[in-house]
């Protein structure tokens, strides 16, 4: 069965999705990681969606899923490279990535990971491009 | 009035069947020069109808075209199943109306995406879902 790979960065999992998903290999993708995050207590999740050209609301709701289920693990997840097309396209559909941290690229995404990491006590925050 | 210039059929049964589908719609999209924001539009369209011809209608056929109406360029995507057809069609066309425990925002989301949309449902005698994306629309 076809797989997308995690690859585990220290205490990150880096997901780049580099095919256009379908169903299966999403939730593939979603009990994978939930696993992976367990087995190496991972406390942060990139995922780099900048090849995606689609995402409908199945697939969106699966970056949901991904993104509560890190959460509860105590590991934060990012997307990053949401291209400007699959941007508007979910909105006009009428699903918000509620919960679900973006960024740009993967280099920013680190840093927000990075900056989650280390500001790990303090309850919620926002971030954005500003250092604070 | 609309006519098609261009067209092909293709069998859905099974999940695997959904990407070549959107990939030949795409390709449709990109021969008359629809732009990336409206081919994406298409695409997730195509994608969300075609897992309900799956899901609820138990499979079936689509039926792609290159459509013109004098003026503009376009794509049609037409869905049938012969599965259980819509009991309240206005119900399910409803934000957040489901069945399926799901988020309801298939029908309602895809009619917000394309420019033509019509629905043909007969209890017991399928579904038949038709829309048009305008290369300019
Ligand atoms: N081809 C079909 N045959 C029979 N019933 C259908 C068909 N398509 C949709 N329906 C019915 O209409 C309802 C609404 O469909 P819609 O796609 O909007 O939402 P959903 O599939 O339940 O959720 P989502 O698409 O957000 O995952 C479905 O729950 C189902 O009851
Ligand atoms: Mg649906």
């Amino acid at each position: 069965m076809e797989r997308i790979p995690i690859l585990k960065m220290g205490d990150f999992l880096l997901v780049t999705i580099q095919v256009d998903l379908y169903d299966q290999l999403a939730e593939n993708l979603e009990s994978d990681l939930i696993n992976t995050i367990n087995k190496h207590n991972s406390k942060g999740v990139l995922i780099d969606i900048s090849a995606v050209s689609i995402i409908d609301s199945f697939m969106g709701r699966i970056l949901g899923n991904i993104a509560v289920m890190s959460k509860i693990m105590d590991a934060q997840t990012v997307v990053v490279g949401m291209q400007p097309a699959v941007a508007i396209t979910l909105v006009e559909l009428g699903l918000s990535l509620n919960g679900v941290i973006s960024a740009l690229n993967v280099e920013k995404g680190m840093d927000l990971l990075r900056a989650k990491m280390y500001n790990g006590d303090k309850e919620e925050q926002t971030y954005d491009d500003s250092n604070q | 009035m609309t006519t098609a210039t261009n067209k092909e059929e293709l069998f859905i049964v099974k999940e695997q069947d959904v990407v070549p589908l959107r990939n030949r719609v795409k390709e449709y999209g990109v021969k008359i020069g629809m732009s990336i924001l409206n081919q994406t539009k298409l695409i997730t369209a195509t994608s969300e109808l075609v897992r309900n011809l799956l899901k609820y209608g138990g499979g079936g056929r689509v039926i792609i075209e290159s459509v013109t109406n004098g003026r503009d360029l376009g794509v049609r995507v037409i869905f049938i199943d012969k599965g259980p057809g819509i009991k309240d069609i206005n119900l399910a066309m409803q934000d957040g109306y489901s069945t399926g425990k799901s988020l309801g925002l298939g029908l309602p989301g895809t009619k917000r995406l394309v420019n033509e949309f019509d629905i043909q449902t007969e209890l017991g005698n399928g579904t038949t879902v038709t829309i048009i994306k305008w290369k300019n629309g």
